[in-house]
């Protein structure tokens, strides 16, 4: 059980795939301007990732090794048109809103990543939770990116008004910059640093270091 | 012709696909410590995307849409659903065969690209620039040029990041900022500099 526990919380912040694995960032910084996308996102990405490391790990010792890559592709590829056609009928307008990075998921480097790394040397259900997992440490940090893009850009959370703006006889005058793309590096920029703040273990050692300014005459 | 020179200009500067649409990002941020792996990644990029953004609009054109597939006898069929397979296993078949004539015609290039060329299969920027072409509803010559576009845009996007980060190294940088996070510091700065081009009406 506690195995279990460990490869479903352990990526959500020891082990995070967006800040310390540098996977699958591109959709973390797109779509989250606003709550439901992001959240829709997050679901679709959760479910995505943990069902192909199910399935990879259940025909994992039936993939000859020189095409896997291929077959991981076809599981995934297929598992995305699943999600894209349900929300196409379900959610059409965040379908909408969403448009090319619901197909993105594929290449999405955390679903590849994990079935590469784990689904192919582990038994199916641990594969699942790894997938879970791993989907929620990267909605952990696309939801914490939302929160403060919607809240401080627009005054809102999931659409409903929090902060009252100006325009509208409120008091809160909204920050543009962070309705910008650029204001998601940002945001996990801090993130990032927040987390090593805390975690000492996952700061990187400096390539070059800066000599010690060394007073001749004094010695 | 003018629609497809400011369709280029668009595509490389207005919708740059790394600093505006911030595909391709794993990548981006993981082979951009040195300029020369940078430059072997960029142009292996826009090799890839002038190849299989026109393969995928001819697959689009006629196979895959609506009713596309009147010459073969099956007017009703919409195939579109089948796209995303399609578009990836085109770009997974692609970058297989250049990797073999690159192999066995040009070993300098081969070489210089080594482990970059595989990876290319997964760099979102690839399947991107595919699906905004069909998204888009580009014809052919448009989707050559957008391919071209696309590719060297992102291709001098990351190979001014890699500069950027060759003299980054040097600098004195917060604990925890350090490697990953300045890198997105530096790459939400660039990305700020690069929206002043969105106010370019062409």
């Amino acid at each position: 059980m506690s195995e279990t526990r460990k490869v479903l919380l352990n990526p959500i912040f020891k082990n995070n795939p967006i800040a310390l694995q540098i996977l699958g960032i591109c959709s973390a910084l797109a779509v989250t301007t606003s709550m439901n996308v992001t959240l829709v996102m997050c679901i679709a990405l959760t479910s995505v990732t943990a069902f192909s490391n199910l399935f990879i790990s259940m025909i994992r010792n039936y993939i000859p090794g020189n095409i896997r890559i291929i077959v991981q592709m076809t599981i995934i590829a297929s598992l995305v048109i699943v999600v894209d056609q349900i929300l196409k009928a379900y959610a059409f307008d965040i379908s909408k809103q969403l448009s090319v990075f619901v197909g993105l998921i594929i290449t999405n480097c955390i679903v590849m990543g994990r079935a590469e790394a784990y689904a192919m040397s582990n038994p199916p259900i641990p594969s699942f939770m790894d997938g879970v997992g791993n989907g929620l440490g990267y909605s952990v940090v696309l939801l914490f990116v939302a929160v403060i893009r919607e809240l401080l850009g627009a005054g809102k959370l999931f659409g409903i008004e929090i902060l009252p703006l100006v325009n509208d006889g409120g008091w809160y005058i909204p920050n543009g910059l962070l309705l910008l793309p650029p204001s998601a590096f940002f945001i996990i920029a801090g993130f990032i640093w927040l987390l090593r703040t805390f975690q000492k273990e996952q700061v990187e050692e400096p390539e070059y270091k800066i000599a010690k300014n060394i007073n001749k005459e004094a010695m | 012709m003018e629609g497809l020179i400011s369709l280029f200009i668009r595509a490389v500067f207005v919708e740059n696909m790394a600093l505006a649409f911030f595909l391709g990002m794993c990548t981006f941020l993981a082979i951009s410590k040195r300029i020369p792996a940078a430059i072997g990644l960029g142009i292996a990029v826009i090799v890839v995307q002038v190849v299989t953004v026109p393969v995928n609009n001819l697959l689009y054109t006629y196979v895959l849409r609506d009713g596309a597939l009147a010459w073969a006898g099956f007017p009703e069929a919409n195939l579109s659903f089948l796209g995303y397979l399609s578009y990836i296993g085109v770009i997974a078949a692609m970058v297989q065969i250049l990797e073999m004539t690159l192999d066995r015609y040009f070993p300098a290039l081969y070489n210089a690209l080594g482990v970059f060329l595989p990876l290319i299969t997964v760099n979102c920027a690839i399947l991107g620039a595919s699906l905004f072409m069909v998204e888009r509803d580009y014809n052919f010559s448009e989707s050559v040029v957008y391919g071209v576009g696309a590719g060297v845009g992102w291709a001098l996007a990351i190979v001014a990041l890699a500069g950027i980060r060759e003299k980054l190294k040097y600098s004195d940088i917060p604990k925890g900022l350090e490697g990953l996070g300045i890198t997105f510091v530096t790459v939400g700065l660039m990305s700020l500099g690069f929206m002043s081009f969105s106010g370019v009406s062409l």
